[in-house]
């Protein structure tokens, strides 16, 4: 089941051929979209552990911006390297971190950093509110992204947001995705064994160039170590 | 009709008369509408190539992708761009928007930046600057005569994050009225912002093209699980519905579909064998809520258990006991007294039946309320 597993979420985030000369990511830019009802952590965790211990002896190196947790938090989910994280200074000095991590690399290594930022609603709360602020911040992100070809995975709350302008940003940061994941509690309700459903898009076509708008729905399980995946009723 | 907008961006200004200015609009549940503006974009390039556009150059202010994205794109689109810079120049609002690379190169943590084949624009919230700097790039390119130069926004959405939208509008207004501008086309993600925005800019544009969803949805992606493949392949297309406003205040709206490709976005007429188009008001459900011709043809088939089949005949009951097979209906004997009976065929068991409208007596003043005791 770990092996069909790492199949369908890695799928889902174009994570099926992982090799040592091929970046992770392919220098995507991945949103993940959870709710209160149902954590998209798991997706974190999960992508971070393909990248850093799928390929022996890889070059990927994933640089975390974390403000949910601690990092002994991730610590406990089996990372490997954790990067230097601009904690809550200004956005820019952040961005300022971000770009001296990426230069200390060596240039054909830059392509294998994965920018994780877990989550950007907690970065609004270090940025006092200001959403503008932190579109700014990630799209100089994005502008990485395509500067060095290196990969962003972001984190964010569809349900905290109920006024109009939070919305906004939340679709401005679906727009400027080119892999959407979405993590919702199943429309049936709540079930012990089925914890929620996964609906991803792949928008390649639209940032990148070529197509790939692939999508993905499949269910999940999450257990003491790993994560269970399956299509709905299929799972043994 | 993405072929008549075409038309209308080649063709260019008429003499005292503002240029044709294009919005092109989506939303998050079909947000294809960077496939039109690129469509479009490569259309407009291969015209001025071609020296078949009133246009003879390309201003691209970009937003939303990195200039090296539209190089890429217009020679994967078959574009000559090893003479780019002759006809086109692309203004970089992507890479440095607000000077922080700039900053961060002042301090040495970042190698000094170019964009490489752009002219690079660090300060996005001075749109009087943006506004020179696009003119003059475009003359830079046509020359300072009755030459003109089209103009591409790729977002909108991001110059208005930047800049209130009465300057966008003022900037966008002076483009048209502008003498050396041929056509103006821009992209604008119509759920982020209020309907004031949006018709704003729609005021100001001569065609409004609007990428739909086929699904009826809101959201793009959420969807039943069970239907997945449909969901998939509906994702790939949509509705494709365009306004015209002609100079003489008529307008035309005209409808097309289109699907994304491998080679980029394609479109074509609506047809209403298509499947997919006709969705109807069936909502989309586990079981069947429609008929087929065979049942629709047995329903019809079915004598009602009324006394009146309207077909002239004499009074039948089927009491369900009988079979409905034509031939056997006139083996039924009929019983044309006050009141009907039914007898069963196979022995045992007699419905005796009075109809309640036989105790009344036809056009009576009685009240049928007055037993009611109130």
């Amino acid at each position: 089941m770990d092996s069909r597993a790492r199949n369908l979420l890695d799928e889902a985030l174009g994570l099926d051929q992982l090799t040592q000369l091929k970046p992770p990511l392919g220098g995507k830019a991945v949103l993940i979209e959870d709710c209160v009802e149902t954590s998209g952590s798991f997706v974190l965790h999960q992508l971070i552990k393909r990248l850093l211990t799928a390929v022996p002896n890889s070059s990927n190196v994933v640089l975390f911006l974390a403000f949910a947790n601690p990092f002994s938090h991730y610590d406990r989910i089996l990372l490997g390297e954790e990067g230097k994280a601009g904690g809550r200074s200004g956005l820019f000095a952040l961005f300022a971190n971000i770009t001296k991590v990426l230069n200390a690399l060596p240039e054909s290594n830059r392509k294998c950093l994965t920018i994780v930022i877990d989550d950007v609603s907690l970065m609004e709360v270090a940025a006092h509110g200001s959403s503008d602020h932190v579109l700014d911040f990630l799209h100089y992100c994005h502008t990485l992204t395509s500067d060095y070809g290196c990969s962003l995975v972001t984190l964010n709350h569809e349900d905290i947001y109920s006024s109009m302008d939070g919305l906004v940003f939340l679709k401005q940061m679906e727009y400027a995705a080119d892999v959407l994941v979405k993590v919702e509690p199943l429309a049936t309700g709540l079930a012990a064994d089925v914890h929620g459903q996964f609906d991803g898009l792949q928008m390649t076509v639209l940032n990148r160039g070529s197509l790939n708008n692939r999508m993905s729905n499949f269910q999940f399980r999450i257990k003491e170590n790993s994560v269970e995946y399956f299509y709905p009723g299929a799972r043994a | 009709m993405a072929d008549s907008i075409c038309r209308t961006i080649r063709d260019g200004a008429l003499e005292g008369e503002h240029a044709p200015s294009l919005t092109i609009k989506d939303t998050t549940a079909s947000p294809y509408g960077f496939g039109v503006f690129t469509h479009v974009l490569s259309q407009a390039s291969t015209l001025i190539l071609a020296g078949k556009s009133q246009s003879r150059g390309l201003v691209v202010v970009a937003y939303s992708r990195s200039p090296s994205f539209y190089l890429d794109f217009l020679k994967r689109s078959g574009v000559d761009v090893a003479s780019s810079q002759k006809w086109i120049h692309i203004l970089d609002c992507y890479t440095d928007p607000l000077g922080w690379k700039h900053q961060l190169a002042d301090s040495g943590i970042l190698p000094s930046n170019s964009s490489a084949g752009a002219c690079l624009f660090q300060d996005v919230k001075d749109i009087n600057k943006l506004q020179s700097l696009i003119l003059e790039l475009g003359s830079g390119l046509v020359g300072q005569g009755k030459v003109r130069f089209s103009v591409a926004i790729d977002s909108v959405t991001e110059m208005l994050r930047h800049v209130p939208l009465s300057k966008v509008a003022a900037l966008i207004s002076d483009l048209r009225s502008h003498d050396q501008i041929s056509s103006i086309f821009w992209l604008l993600h119509s759920d982020i912002h209020d309907v004031r925005v949006t018709t704003s800019l729609e005021y100001l544009s001569s065609m409004v093209a609007s990428v739909e969803s086929l699904n009826q949805s809101s959201d793009g992606l959420s969807g039943d699980l069970g239907n997945l493949s449909l969901l998939e392949q509906n994702f790939r297309r949509g509705k494709f519905h365009v306004r015209f406003k002609r100079r003489n205040g008529r307008v035309r709206v005209m409808n097309e579909q289109f699907h994304m490709e491998e080679s980029g976005i394609k479109f074509t007429s609506v047809t209403v064998e298509d499947g997919l188009v006709s969705q109807g008001l069936v909502p989309k459900v586990l079981f069947n809520l429609e008929l087929s011709e065979k049942e629709k043809l047995e329903r019809a088939r079915v004598v009602l258990p009324f006394e009146h089949q309207g077909n002239g005949k004499p009074i039948q009951i089927y009491d369900g006991r009988r079979s409905l097979a034509p031939e056997s209906m006139g083996e039924v004997s009929a019983d044309t007294s006050q009141s009907s009976t039914e007898e069963c065929s196979n022995g045992g068991g007699e419905i005796i039946y009075f109809r309640d409208s036989d105790d009344e007596r036809p056009d009576s003043d009685e009240d049928p309320d007055d037993d009611l005791d109130i």
